[in-house]
């Protein structure tokens, strides 16, 4: 395999790993008013995510950073042009984070209430713009020959970018109502247990409708089989759900996220950013990529390093694998 | 400010100051905080386990605001520069990958588990979380400062003609810089000066505070603050020697491979063939083009440049003319009362920080706090002379550099984003502006929250055994958001 195609395929799975970790912690931040119902459900939900949603945003970072090391003129393409969008979702990640951080560290309930919002709105934001930045990958964008976007922000909320906005904000709702329902116990764990199969069935729609668009507009077999898996999985996932069994519904949301991100870069190769312009050039993993040299270093690297990520970080989940439920919140936040 | 240009290059300023106020208390904190925690499983001393989750809180408050700025970094090459991110792209691009592939990866998992590890693994493992994350910190700063040191002196890349941009051709070369073997450690030496100022500032306030409160008898409470007091004393001066001392060192390789920076940071106009004087202090005119008067200290700079009292110094007009020479006609002088001022404030203010810490913990040595009004303002300013040292420090490197974005290779003004408009461009500066000023308002009031609260009382966390990881039961977790 060329070495353009490893580090396609790798940056595809940094895309993978952050839509299947940060999507839940999305969805957790997105559901926090409607999933709890007091202040120690409120902190509930929250715990579970504290310990790994810095961790799981750290997959947006290297993926971001690997764009910019093994394919230079996409990192630089896709972030000039995509300004707006990747301005409000950096807004809102930093609200996001910071709230996380400091929601706890005072008592007083205005201040508590400001950062709740600020965790719903800062995760709300990146769910839907993350949609609609993919779904105007794939579609096309006016790229002209210098390689840069010619359009404005209107020229990404086209209706296929709204449906990608759509299906990564449903999807993210239900991968975050299954993982509550996974890493809870009590009376919330069943709410999140009925509400995931709820969203799971809208997202199902969604998600159909956007994919089936994906593959008709410039799918192939490969992708068509992973499309359909993950609209398998997704249907599983909620009927899982439906019958109590929240171990394997997680797994069908995490799957379906996996698979779906893994076809849209199916579906995409070997463009990375296909151009609409009559005289525009297409980016592709060959007139995009960094040098041989340059791919051959980071390839082994990454080699070493990529699976001790991914084993320490699966650690981290082993160590904070008990169900919390209310009665393991103590009454004031400790310090 | 009309072009895309200015307000391309204010942004990166204000935010990457602004981030750098983080990044050197997260490099130093980290490293205390392991510290006090070794020492607490060591000694068995309950003060040392007090100050590691009292100065691990405000280490908790300052990393979040680090991460989150952290990532705005990452993607404003991107978003303003995206012509530099094309042509620099095959050789910068990597450190930046490896960077988060290696250290925050690393950092913000560890974190995580330091955070909640308190009642989830054994104390020894436990302890071993911050040691990674510090590790984390300096694989950090090693990668990005890799990445700035071949922006001051690019090495080992060939220019391809046909794709029009600098190509790697050694990765571990780029990793050796000469240029980075000088600033790495005056970088990390002068976080962990930061970070120990900082630390006897907090402790030297709580210090005089509680003496205060409780009269000369009371002693608990200060023996507390006191070993926080020593801990940081004697860490930020030994921090202080080693940057002075590789601050010296990167004087030199400055003078070496960017003769302008040096001369810049002088205002050494015209060359001096020997014995050039180190300027102290200086009055020009308004342009910054002449001095009227100056206080300087005969052939020290000679010194400083090159290692000898009588070695030749070049100035910025005949450099200037040799670069027109060089890479044809244009501006090659960086704005002179910038450079100039910047390298003596990094300088005078980093010394002065120190130097206050230091007399702080002078003035607490025997079980007696000054009650002087001037002593609180001394253990507030202690500290932001020290971050703002870093500031300027970083302010005349970059600003030293200029014209050029990459030394000799690129210009700053060819590396912006050709397809913004100036409209996205201040939408972009006002929103992160503004967050940032909302921000660091709410940070401060949260430090002075908890500095004021002060260490809370000793609480034994849970001795767990090797099997008890992250088990079951039905007990409150011991901290929780």
């Amino acid at each position: 395999m060329e070495l353009t195609t490893v580090w396609f395929c790798l940056i595809a799975l940094l895309w993978m790993g952050y839509f299947v970790l940060e999507g839940f912690d999305f969805g957790v931040g997105m559901l926090l008013p409607f999933l709890a119902r007091d202040d120690r459900e409120r902190r509930l939900m929250i715990n579970t995510i504290a310990p790994v949603w810095d961790g799981n945003e750290v997959w947006l970072i290297t993926a971001g950073g690997a764009t910019f090391a093994a394919f230079p003129e996409w990192y630089a393409t896709l972030f000039s042009g995509f300004y707006l969008p990747l301005l409000l979702i950096l807004l809102a990640l930093i609200v996001r984070g910071v709230a996380f951080e400091f929601r706890h560290q005072r008592s007083d309930k205005s201040w508590q209430a400001w950062w709740d919002r600020a965790i719903v709105v800062g995760s709300f934001v990146p769910a839907l713009l993350w949609g609609v930045a993919f779904a105007n990958i794939v579609r096309g964008v006016p790229i002209d020959a210098d390689k840069n976007f010619q359009g404005t922000i209107w020229t990404l909320l086209n209706p296929i970018g709204i449906l990608g906005g759509l299906t990564t904000l449903t999807l993210f709702l239900t991968h975050g109502a299954m993982f509550i329902g996974l890493k809870t116990d009590g009376e919330i764990r069943r709410r999140a247990r009925r509400l995931s199969v709820v969203l799971g069935s809208i997202a199902a729609v969604v998600a159909v409708i956007f994919l089936l668009w994906t593959e008709v507009h410039t799918g192939d077999l490969v992708s068509a089989v992973l499309f359909i898996g993950a609209a398998v999985c997704l249907v599983g996932g909620v009927l899982a759900a439906a019958s109590g069994k929240e171990g394997l519904a997680f797994t069908g949301t995490f799957l379906t996220l996996g698979l779906a991100v893994a076809g849209l870069f199916e579906a995409l190769f070997p463009a990375v950013m296909p151009s609409t312009l009559a005289g525009g050039v297409s980016l592709t993993v060959h007139n995009a990529s960094a040098t041989h040299y340059t791919l051959k270093v980071m390839t082994i690297i990454a080699a070493i390093f990529t699976p001790l990520v991914v084993l320490y970080q699966a650690w981290t989940y082993w160590v904070f694998r008990r169900r919390l439920s209310v009665q393991h919140i103590p009454s004031e936040a400790v310090h | 400010m009309d072009s895309i240009l200015d307000i391309a290059r204010w942004q990166f300023g204000i935010i990457t100051i602004y981030h750098f106020l983080f990044v050197p208390l997260t490099i130093g904190l980290s490293a205390l905080v392991a510290l006090m925690e070794t020492f607490w499983l060591r000694t068995g001393r309950e003060d040392w386990l007090r100050l590691t989750k009292f100065i691990g809180t405000l280490f908790l408050i300052n990393i979040a605001m680090g991460v989150v700025t952290g990532i705005v970094q990452e993607f404003q090459f991107g978003m303003n520069w995206s012509d530099y991110s094309r042509f620099v792209g095959d050789v910068f691009g990597a450190p930046l990958a490896v960077e988060a592939l290696l250290a925050f990866f690393l950092e913000s998992t560890f974190i995580g588990l330091w955070i909640f590890g308190w009642d989830k693994v054994p104390r020894k493992l436990h302890v071993s979380f911050m040691w990674i994350v510090h590790v984390g910190t300096l694989a950090s700063a090693w990668f990005i400062l890799s990445a700035n040191s071949w922006m001051q002196h690019p090495v080992c890349y060939v220019y391809n003609k046909t794709t029009g941009r600098a190509e790697l051709t050694d990765f571990w070369a780029v990793m050796f810089n000469k240029v980075q073997l000088g600033a790495f450690p005056h970088v990390l030496f002068a976080s962990y000066m930061t970070a120990a100022v900082f630390l006897v500032a907090v402790c030297g306030w709580l210090y005089g505070r509680r003496a205060k409160e409780a009269g000369e008898q009371a002693d608990g409470e200060r023996g507390l603050y006191s070993r926080g007091i020593r801990l940081g004393a004697a860490v930020a001066a030994i921090a202080f020697v080693a940057v002075a001392f590789t601050g010296d060192i990167q004087g030199k390789i400055m003078t070496d491979v960017q003769p302008m920076k040096m001369a810049s940071a002088e205002a050494l106009w015209n060359t001096s063939d020997t014995c050039a004087p180190f300027s102290v202090f200086t009055i020009g005119t308004r342009d910054g083009k002449h001095k009227k008067w100056a206080l300087e200290v005969p052939c020290l700079l000679s010194f400083l440049a090159t290692g000898k009292f009588d070695q030749r110094v070049q100035g910025i007009n005949n450099l200037q003319a040799e670069y027109s020479e060089q890479f044809g006609p244009g501006q090659y002088t960086p704005i002179i009362p910038v450079t100039y001022w910047s390298f003596r404030w990094m300088m005078g203010l980093g010394a002065t920080g120190v130097g206050g810490a230091l007399l702080l913990a002078w003035l607490t040595r025997r079980g007696r706090a000054p009650t002087w009004r001037w002593y609180s303002w001394l253990t507030v300013l202690a500290p932001l002379f020290a971050l703002f040292g870093n500031s300027v420090g970083w302010v005349f490197t970059e600003m030293g550099r200029q014209p050029w974005v990459v030394f000799g290779l690129m210009k700053t003004s060819s590396a912006v984003s050709p397809n913004v408009s100036p409209t996205e461009a201040w939408i972009s500066i006002v929103g992160l502006t503004l967050l940032y000023a909302v921000l660091a308002v709410v940070e401060v009031k949260l430090l002075l929250h908890f500095i004021r609260k002060g260490a809370a009382p000793y609480a034994e966390p849970p001795d767990l055994g090797w099997r008890d990881i992250g088990k079951d039961d039905d007990q409150p977790m011991t901290f929780a958001y």
